[in-house]
């Protein structure tokens, strides 16, 4: 028996379709004072002065001469050893402003909306400075280089050089709850209770303890249920600090919720590149030599991501194929926008959609089929696992396990078995200006090196998880759940996982990189494993026979084939009480387990996506008529959940292949700050998704064989629908950028490329 | 000077009297005064739909509506829709469909859900649950299940 693989029904839903789950903004504390923060109406200039409004209450306006000095948000992940700490946020602006959207003050108020009252009266003095929207012309914050092989003579002896110009478009993850934090203190010790931090609650809380000047153990980070993560929820951001250090202040819980408006402006946008990409084949299309000049827009500042996501964007561009030499360069820009960080498939959504689009562009230039081209450059199963020459994230590039060009034959039969080209050539009869599009990427996903879980069975024999991970909806307790269910031998309805509460499980790493699974199941599953064991040597003593006499069947430690001889782990978890005649003088109380896993690489899954679109040519609109979505996961512990990543993957990525951008005037306004402005699809958008989980290429790295799920649905989207207007306009050249809006699909029309 | 109304609203079933400052929206007086937390605030400009609450079996935006224009209403929200334990069968086929994520948005969906299938006498096609749907934003399922599940209940109920 084994509750891994099977569709259970998620254990979140119970209470979140009852309207019982615990969001942030759900929790109101007595005497609690509600912050608002005061943005910045100007993209860049010199701070003169910000004033409390003549009658507000002294205090009631905190601005950064009330801070301690010099207090920035400091970088989680630094790599390539470039020093970042020139660029770094200020909680509040000092001197500057540098984008739309910069906390410069907060106020405090007993109510909300009396704090919205006071912070639209605070009088904010700027003295304007140039702006600069455009990132070529932004301010260079790092510069580096990835590769490996020889490039120039690659192209030097190429009988196909084939370059193109690609742009992918500032959008971003755009949760659906707004950010939100409610700290609460304890009046005598200044101890701090903090509810809303999400996806890396240890970390943020090791950030704001050292900001604070205070021990970690001091900050209690509770576990919540949140409205969406997708990489830009739960960093550290300047209210992080606010909320925690205003409630030590004011010896009061502290309340903050940001509207709509503020979170368009406010939380990391992500995404914009513009690239110069170019392939090298021989006279038989086989790639010799691939290479990229990228510039990076990161916005106004570095923040917590530092430069990942240009360092994933080189490290993650040869995707799946057999490239013999790579060079990337990455310059990263500073601009008055809104700064970046990561956002579901960081940097990978962008390479795949510039990568995918070149070899289209090759295989027409060249007059090779589009798929035959890429199965003729993807590795094959033999050339597993490959080793690249380039780091990222601090790990070597070992692209582990698959069959490649095996899921791509198998995608290619799917969508011809669901009659994704039949239904292109009636289209096409009847005189549509139909299109399909295939891309091939690579994902990557478990980055640890580290998680810790702790398993903890009770008295009535209800087991607890204590995991690293959070919930942010992609169903992990679940998940979790069914984990410690196969390797408990229980039922999983007798699993309660609690992930992300800093004093349950002080060591976790948190929700992000698609590592949840990976490495939080691992750990998960290894703590599950050690409590299996320490129940069957105490059932061995309660039974006075040999461990290797015990077997455990449906949540019972009994003698094998003597039915009937049997402890419950309930009975166990009793006999390991303090005062049990069971238990050694030497041994810890209580039947529990703290394991932790660690892994050297990354585990990396792959895709394929088919999309068939059809264009109004009198408009400009895409519709998008049907996807598909292959995507290899190693293991699915819940296929369900699985598929649910995916399809929600697909529906960002067609909002950021045709939809969703933050746009900027030349001043530096945004023309993005409502949900009439920021496009997110809706269901009319969007077309029924077929999606092929496949499980053929397990894992080797860890003890489930699971590859991470949630970004597969996305990483391609760009992609393969950039591809589907361009085979549908019966272009040579690129679409050239992302989104494509109806104004820019009508400017490829009249341009006529 | 604040502008006080005492006004008195029937929440699921429940009558409540209640003094609220006439700009205090429907969803803070729901949420904040009365404690029917599972109506979500996604976007306070009636976009999102996730405030969504049935305001006399109409569905509406409770951060579109003030507080005091609900006075002498009845309001139906998602903890007005399971019959206690039993959840609804528009609940239920959430969950088989997978029809939620994050849940976030879940509320907003069930009561404009509930709204639209409470007015189908047949079964409607899928491109026209999809329209309606559209009222509403999903940042995390991609719509399927919302829309599976929803076309189910039709199904069921339509018997």
């Amino acid at each position: 028996m084994t509750a891994i693989g099977e569709r259970l029904p998620r254990k979140e839903d119970s209470r979140l379709l009852r309207g019982l789950g615990r969001f942030c903004d759900d929790q109101d504390r007595a005497g609690q004072v509600w912050m608002r923060v005061v943005r910045s109406p100007i993209a860049h200039g010199r701070l003169v002065s910000v004033r409390k409004p003549g009658n507000a209450a002294s205090g009631s306006v905190v601005t950064a001469e009330d801070l301690p000095p010099g207090v920035r948000i400091p970088v989680r992940l630094n790599v390539q050893g470039i020093d970042l700490t020139d660029h770094l946020q200020p909680v509040l602006a000092a001197g500057e402003v540098r984008y739309v959207g910069e906390p410069v003050a907060v106020v405090i108020a007993d109510d909300p909306y009396e704090a919205e009252d006071i912070a639209e009266r605070v009088e904010v003095e700027i003295d304007e400075l140039p702006v600069t929207v455009d990132t070529a012309a932004g301010t260079l914050a790092a510069e580096f280089e990835l590769g490996y092989g020889d490039v120039a003579s690659a192209f030097a002896q190429a009988a196909h050089v084939v370059g193109i110009e690609f742009d992918i478009g500032r959008h971003s993850a755009v949760p659906l709850e707004p950010r939100a934090l409610l700290a609460d203190v304890d009046p005598a010790t200044g101890a701090l209770q903090i509810f809303g931090m999400t996806k890396v609650p240890v970390f943020n809380r090791d950030v704001l303890a050292g900001m604070l000047g205070i021990d970690e153990h001091l900050i209690h980070v509770h576990a919540m249920d949140t409205g969406g993560g997708f990489g830009v929820r739960g960093e550290f951001y300047p209210e992080d600090f606010l909320v925690g250090w205003l409630a030590r202040k004011l010896r009061r819980p502290v309340k903050w919720v940001e509207d709509r408006a503020e979170h368009l402006v406010a939380v990391n946008h992500s995404r914009q590149q513009h690239h110069v990409i170019s392939a090298a084949f021989d006279e038989n299309g086989t790639l010799l030599g691939l290479k990229d000049d990228v510039l990076h827009d990161n916005g106004a500042y570095a923040r917590t991501h530092g430069i990942i996501v240009p360092e994933l964007t080189l490290a993650m561009l040869p995707g799946p194929y057999r490239v013999p030499a790579f060079h990337g360069r990455i310059r990263v820009m500073l601009t008055n926008k809104t700064p970046c960080g990561t956002y579901r498939a960081p940097g990978r959504f962008e390479g795949t959609s510039v990568r995918e689009q070149l070899f289209d562009v090759a295989a027409d230039r060249m007059g090779v089929d589009r798929v035959e081209l890429r199965r003729r450059n993807l590795l094959t199963a033999d050339e597993l696992p490959h080793t690249r020459a380039m780091s990222t994230l601090g790990t070597d590039v070992v692209l582990d396990s698959g069959d490649y060009v095996g899921l791509l034959d198998k995608a290619v039969v799917e969508a011809d078995r669901l009659g994704y080209q039949s239904q292109l050539e009636s289209l096409r009869a009847r005189g549509h200006t139909a299109g399909l599009g295939v891309a091939v990427f690579l994902e990557k996903s478990g980055l640890g090196p580290q998680e810790t879980a702790d398993v903890v069975v009770g008295t009535s024999g209800e087991v607890r998880v204590h995991s690293g991970g959070t919930s942010l909806g992609q169903g992990i307790e679940t998940v979790l759940a069914q984990v410690t269910a196969d390797a408990l031998t229980v039922d999983p309805a007798v699993v309660t996982v609690v992930n992300g509460d800093t004093v349950l499980q002080p060591f976790g790493g948190g929700s992000w990189a698609s590592r949840s699974t990976v490495v939080g199941g691992s750990a998960v599953h290894k703590a599950a494993l050690a409590v299996r064991e320490r129940a069957i040597q105490l059932a061995a003593r309660m039974l006075e026979v040999s461990e290797d006499d015990l077997d455990v069947t449906a949540g019972a430690i009994g003698v094998k084939g003597a039915p009937g001889t049997s402890v419950s782990y309930a009975e166990v978890a009793k006999a390991a009480r303090p005062g049990s005649p069971h238990l050694r003088d030497d041994e810890p109380a209580g039947l529990s387990a703290r394991r932790r896993f660690e892994v050297e690489h990354m585990t990396y899954p792959y895709g394929v996506h088919f999309a068939l679109v059809d264009v109004d040519t009198g408009t400009g609109h895409v519709k998008v008529l049907r996807y598909l979505v292959a995507y290899e996961v190693g293991r699915a512990i819940n296929p369900t959940l699985v598929e649910g990543q995916l399809l929600g993957g697909v529906a960002q990525g067609v909002g950021g292949a045709l939809l969703e951008e933050f746009r900027y005037d030349d001043a530096g306004q945004p023309q993005a700050v409502t949900f009439m402005d920021y496009r997110m699809p809706t269901a009319a958008e969007l077309p029924h998704v077929d999606i092929l989980v496949a499980q053929d290429a397990p894992a080797p790295g860890n003890p489930l064989g699971v590859k991470g799920a949630g970004e597969g649905g996305v990483t391609a989207a760009g992609a393969s629908i950039a591809g589907a207007i361009r085979d549908a306009l019966s272009l040579t050249g690129p679409v050239g950028r992302l989104p494509m809006t109806a104004e820019r699909v009508r400017g490829l029309i009249e341009e006529g490329t | 000077m604040k502008d006080i109304h005492l006004i008195a609203l029937t929440v699921n079933g429940t009558e409540h009297e209640i003094v609220v400052e006439s700009r205090r929206t429907l969803a803070d007086v729901l949420r904040h005064d009365l404690g029917y937390t599972g109506t979500h605030v996604g976007c306070e400009h009636g976009i999102c739909g996730a405030c969504t609450v049935l305001l006399d079996g109409q569905p509406v935006r409770a951060c579109l509506i003030f507080g005091v224009q609900a006075d002498g209403c009845e309001v139906r929200t998602v903890e007005g829709l399971a019959d206690g334990d039993e959840l609804s069968d528009l609940q239920k086929a959430f969950s088989r469909c997978h029809g939620l994520q994050c849940g976030f948005c879940t509320p907003g969906f069930l009561m404009l859900a509930e709204a639209y299938l409470s007015e189908q006498d047949g079964v409607p096609d899928e491109s026209e649950v999809r329209e309606v749907m559209a009222a509403n934003l999903c940042r995390c399922t991609g719509y399927q299940g919302i829309v599976d599940a929803v076309r189910q209940v039709a199904e069921e109920r339509a018997g």
